[in-house]
């Protein structure tokens, strides 16, 4: 009986170890794993940016770090204290730390300080002994090697924050890891997805107070794709500095297929001081700054592009057939619409002007005429063909898209009718009419090419060239674009051209171009019979735009450069000579000559050169022979 | 029958008891024991002197101990019983006011080096005196109601000091032992009908009293029961053991994870893993098949204690034999249940496996017990 009772509790025994060992083994074994493996995601190295030579622009440096284990430090605090006196950390980062070390398990590592320079990491390592459960570690971090130069470009990574999280729809489990880079500006940002790469894993086996025992096995992810970009980094760092502390931004574009060879906006910044977190007093001096350094002009900035657009006015008037090339117009100062005066920028007036001395001289009554004549809605359809009042597709952020008004804009914005005064203020490209340096140089390469080239960015990624459809003709008048373009040569070349003072006298490599001077004030009667108030007698923010668009070689064009200096006065005086001096040095891909420039000009020039603080070229012939 | 009746010639004597000796038992506890060493070295993490030297040296102390219980003549032992039980009544008693506080509860006394867990001795000499009181006992009245009480306030009064000290499995093992060898000794079923029956009545009883000042058993132990009727309950606190030690003996599948290779116990997430839940390691690293094994020790060591009880004459050698071999049955049955989810932790460890010295000497002391009845019974 006894016996018969334990043999049948011993079966239950057995079944029952059965049924948890063999049946269920497998949900159990879930379980055992669940408990002691868990995966760690290693941060895959973020994909390089590379300028169109493979020169590297966005890297990945090294990130020393500082972290501190609880469980091995014993006392915190005291560990942290005798921390302070070797790296640079407040009573704040110490009182910080110390929360954020309470808060988590004693085994797991706190980062105390990164982003430490080798000294700081030295002299942490040295003093070791005393520092119980601190530990160094080496992480890698974005670095801009070329500082402000690709600053707006390229924008910036930082710490994924809390809003970065909210706006994102499925994020990636990479984004949780603490300080993770996410790129927040830029090619940055736009291209985040490819460049972040895809995260490593890390199995490890902790016991049930999270300290790590082993690996059991790693997937080292795989590195982001690396961005080859059209711009070249020399060209870049030259135009940057050309521009220096000027409110301004210069686009370079190769005619022939897009590429964007430079996209400089000025002043710069740093964006390294945004990868390593910004002080908040050098985050004050950029916001404060008048001439808006982190603003990128070349794309966000939209201005009425003034003369420039009178090349957009006078295609769409002879593609429309309302004037020949040769006719003329006569210009007495100004044209009366009513009894309201629109005025030539040349008080006595032009007398007869044909299209190209038009675009020679800049005159305004000329172009009140024909823009009347073709009407605004040929006007707006001319800009977008020339890639005005459309939005470039860049992977920059905060694209503008500009303005090409029309009688339908008009009325859907304000509810009003178009005026003819609307359409003359727009044909000489002021009024409602805005673009951006990046419109204005595709616009030049447009009528350059007679091509419909799109601007593009992207070169190769991971060493795969990215597609570029071959730019299609625009269809216009052959006898028009000529027009314009020999309007374009004469403004430079001729004696009487409004930039004559920035020509190039390399004959393989004559410019046209076009200058503008926009208003960002209006000239009021009373002023005007007084006498216009020279620019230099204005304060800076109430100073005129100054903005020139050119190319060259005329008979081949290569080359596009527009360039927009924010309240510089005239076109001709402030922005034609820096657009001079980039497309010689685009097509030159160095410093050109000093017998490219005017002979008069050339000391100045060659002064003006020894200023510019340029970063040294490694692939010039002669460096290499002296190697 | 008395010593006086036992033919004195057929008892080996001197050296010569040693061949008749019940061995497989003895090799069956030195298996299990090697098991038990071979465990405590995994779980310390391949540490030695840890757990497995100490526990080895105690088997061998125990061993030797059982052999001399062994050696003296039964008839010696039934006579001591009444005292070994008073001795152990008093022990506990005194653990009462002299024990030293472990674990929350009052279970044992320092006794020079010794520490000695007087619960644990009233496991045998209980069985020891109840054994004795039947074969003193006319057959004819082992049922009658004034025969029966007597026993039952023997089993009681140890069982109500263990439960206040409290040790809920040491009172449950008492209350089984003592009903074994009561059942064995013929006592009718009715009385067991009754009691069984009480119990319920007490069980539910015990769950009413929940809450109000009567409160019959302790918050931590009503906790237990909680936990174990719905372990996922309090995953991280009480129902953890019960989880952890789940997944543990579940995950080890039918060959096990390897010798050492055990997550749950090598990596902390086993509690108590060298005493009460030691079986779950083995499960975990040896698999089904270790368990089993385990398991069949177990039930070899029981079935032979249980042969040579049985086929023993002499009644108190006989009651006895069947008492022990009960208890070291349910010693393991109970701990095993527990461990495998099937009833609440009360705190049993897995006999001769289970870190611990005074349970293992008096388990292997009580074995020489049934040793001495097998070497002696009459022939």
């Amino acid at each position: 009986m006894i016996g018969g009772l334990q043999a049948a509790t011993i079966a239950t025994l057995a079944l029952r170890m059965r049924f948890m060992q063999v049946e269920r083994a497998d949900d159990f074994r879930l379980l055992a794993e669940e408990n002691s493996i868990k995966i760690r995601l290693i941060p895959p190295a973020r994909g390089l940016i590379l300028d169109r030579n493979g020169a590297v622009i966005a890297g990945n440096g090294q990130n020393y770090r500082v972290v501190i284990t609880r469980e091995d430090a014993g006392d915190v605090e005291e560990v942290l204290r005798r921390l302070a006196r070797l790296i640079p950390m407040t009573e704040d980062d110490i009182a910080r730390t110390l929360k954020e070390v309470m808060r988590r398990s004693p085994t797991l590592p706190i980062t105390v300080a990164d982003q430490l320079t080798w000294e700081d990491l030295s002299r942490v390592a040295v003093n070791a002994p005393s520092l119980s459960g601190i530990t160094t570690e080496v992480g890698l971090s974005r670095s801009y090697p070329q500082g402000g130069d690709f600053a707006h470009v390229l924008g910036y990574v930082g710490p994924v924050s809390d809003y970065d999280l909210s706006r994102i729809e499925n994020p990636d489990p990479l984004l949780q890891i603490p300080k993770f880079q996410l790129g927040k500006l830029g090619v940055e940002a736009k291209l985040e997805e490819d460049l972040r790469g895809k995260a490593g894993t890390r199995r490890i086996e902790v016991t049930s107070t999270g300290r790590v025992m082993r690996e059991l096995d790693r997937n080292e992810g795989a590195p982001g794709t690396a961005m080859q970009l059209t711009l070249d980094r020399y060209l870049q760092n030259y135009v940057q500095a050309r521009l220096g502390s000027e409110s301004a931004a210069a686009v370079v574009m190769d005619v022939r297929n897009g590429d964007i060879l430079s996209i400089v906006s000025a002043p710069t910044f740093d964006p390294n001081l945004f990868v390593r977190g910004i002080s908040s007093a050098d985050y004050r001096l950029l916001t404060e700054n008048d001439h808006r350094p982190l603003a990128d002009k070349t794309v966000q900035g939209a201005y009425p592009p003034g003369s420039t657009f009178k090349i957009v006015t006078a295609l769409a008037a002879l593609e429309a057939g309302v004037i020949d090339p040769e006719e003329t117009v006569y210009c007495k100062g100004f044209t009366e619409l009513g009894n309201h005066r629109f005025h030539c920028w040349k008080r006595g007036g032009h007398g007869h002007v044909s299209l190209p001395h038009s675009l020679e001289q800049s005159c305004d009554v000329y172009y009140y005429e024909v823009a009347q004549r073709v009407g605004i809605d040929k006007i707006a359809a001319m800009a977008r063909r020339l890639g005005i009042g459309v939005r470039h597709d860049l992977p920059m952020s905060a694209i503008s898209e500009g303005l090409a008004p029309d009688r339908d804009w008009k009325r859907a914005k304000y509810g009003k009718d178009w005026l003819i005064g609307d359409t003359l203020n727009s044909g000489i490209g002021q009024g409602y009419v805005l673009a951006s340096p990046l419109q204005l140089a595709v616009m030049t390469a447009r009528v350059a090419s007679g091509t419909d080239v799109s601007p593009r960015l992207l070169r190769a990624r991971d060493g795969v060239p990215e597609p570029a459809p071959a730019p299609q003709p625009l269809d216009l008048p052959e006898a028009a674009l000529r027009a314009v373009r020999k309007g374009m040569f004469d403004v430079i070349n001729s004696q009487r051209g409004t930039a004559h003072g920035s020509r190039i006298v390399d004959d393989a490599m004559l410019m046209a171009g076009k200058t503008g001077t926009s208003q960002v004030r209006n000239i009021t009667k009373a002023e005007r019979e007084r006498g216009v108030i020279s620019n230099d007698d204005l304060p800076w923010e109430r100073r005129d735009h100054a903005l020139f668009v050119c190319y060259a070689p005329y008979d081949n064009p290569e080359i596009a450069v527009s360039v927009v200096v924010e309240h510089g006065g005239g076109g001709s005086a402030a922005a034609a000579p820096i657009a001079r001096d980039i497309l010689l040095q685009a097509l030159y891909r160095d410093l050109p000559p000093l017998s490219a420039y005017p002979s008069s000009q050339r000391d100045r020039i060659e002064a003006q050169r020894k200023t510019l603080d340029l970063i040294l070229r490694d692939d010039k012939p002669g460096a290499k022979s002296r190697a | 029958m008395s010593y006086l009746e036992y033919n004195v010639k057929t008892v080996p004597t001197g050296i010569r008891k040693i061949l008749y000796l019940n061995w497989p038992v003895v090799v069956l506890l030195t298996a299990i024991a090697s098991v038990g060493f071979l465990m405590l070295y995994s779980v310390a993490g391949g540490q030695l002197d840890t757990w497995a030297e100490p526990q080895m040296k105690r088997f061998a102390v125990g061993l030797a101990g059982m052999f001399v219980v062994a050696f003296i003549p039964i008839w010696f032992w039934r006579n001591v019983s009444a005292l070994a039980y008073v001795v152990s009544f008093l022990l506990l008693v005194a653990v009462e006011f002299f024990g030293a506080i472990g674990m929350g509860a009052q279970r044992w006394i320092e006794l020079g080096p010794l520490r000695l867990q007087p619960s644990e001795l009233m496991k045998i000499s209980l069985v020891m005196l109840l054994a004795a009181y039947y074969d003193w006992l006319d057959v004819k009245r082992v049922s009658r109601p004034l025969w029966v009480l007597i026993p039952v306030a023997l089993v009681l009064a140890p069982t109500i000091l263990v439960l206040k000290q409290p040790d809920l499995g040491t009172a449950i093992l008492l209350l089984a032992g003592g009903g074994i060898v009561m059942f064995a000794a013929g006592v009718s079923w009715w009385y067991f009908g009754t009691v069984i029956a009480l119990v319920v009545a007490l069980v539910f009883a015990v769950f009413e009293s929940r809450g109000t000042e009567w409160q019959l058993i302790k918050d931590y132990q009503f906790k237990r029961i909680d936990t174990f009727l719905d372990p996922g309950s309090d995953p991280l606190d009480a129902g953890y053991n019960i989880m952890q030690a789940q997944i543990a003996l579940g995950s080890g599948g039918w060959a096990g994870k390897g010798y050492m290779q055990g997550t749950q116990s090598r990596l902390n997430f086993l509690p108590e893993k060298h005493t009460d839940f030691i079986f779950t390691t083995l499960a975990e690293e040896f698999g089904f098949v270790g368990a089993f094994s385990l398991l069949m020790l177990y039930a070899l060591t029981v079935a032979f204690t249980l042969v040579s009880g049985l086929s023993n004459k002499d009644r108190f050698a006989s009651l006895m034999t069947i008492g022990i071999g009960s208890t070291f049955f349910l010693f393991f049955a109970v701990n095993m249940s527990m461990v495998m989810g099937l009833i609440p932790v009360v705190g049993v460890p897995l006999p001769l496996v289970s870190y611990g010295g005074t349970a293992m000497m008096i388990l292997l002391l009580a074995f020489g017990l049934t040793q001495s009845a097998h070497i002696h019974r009459p022939r």
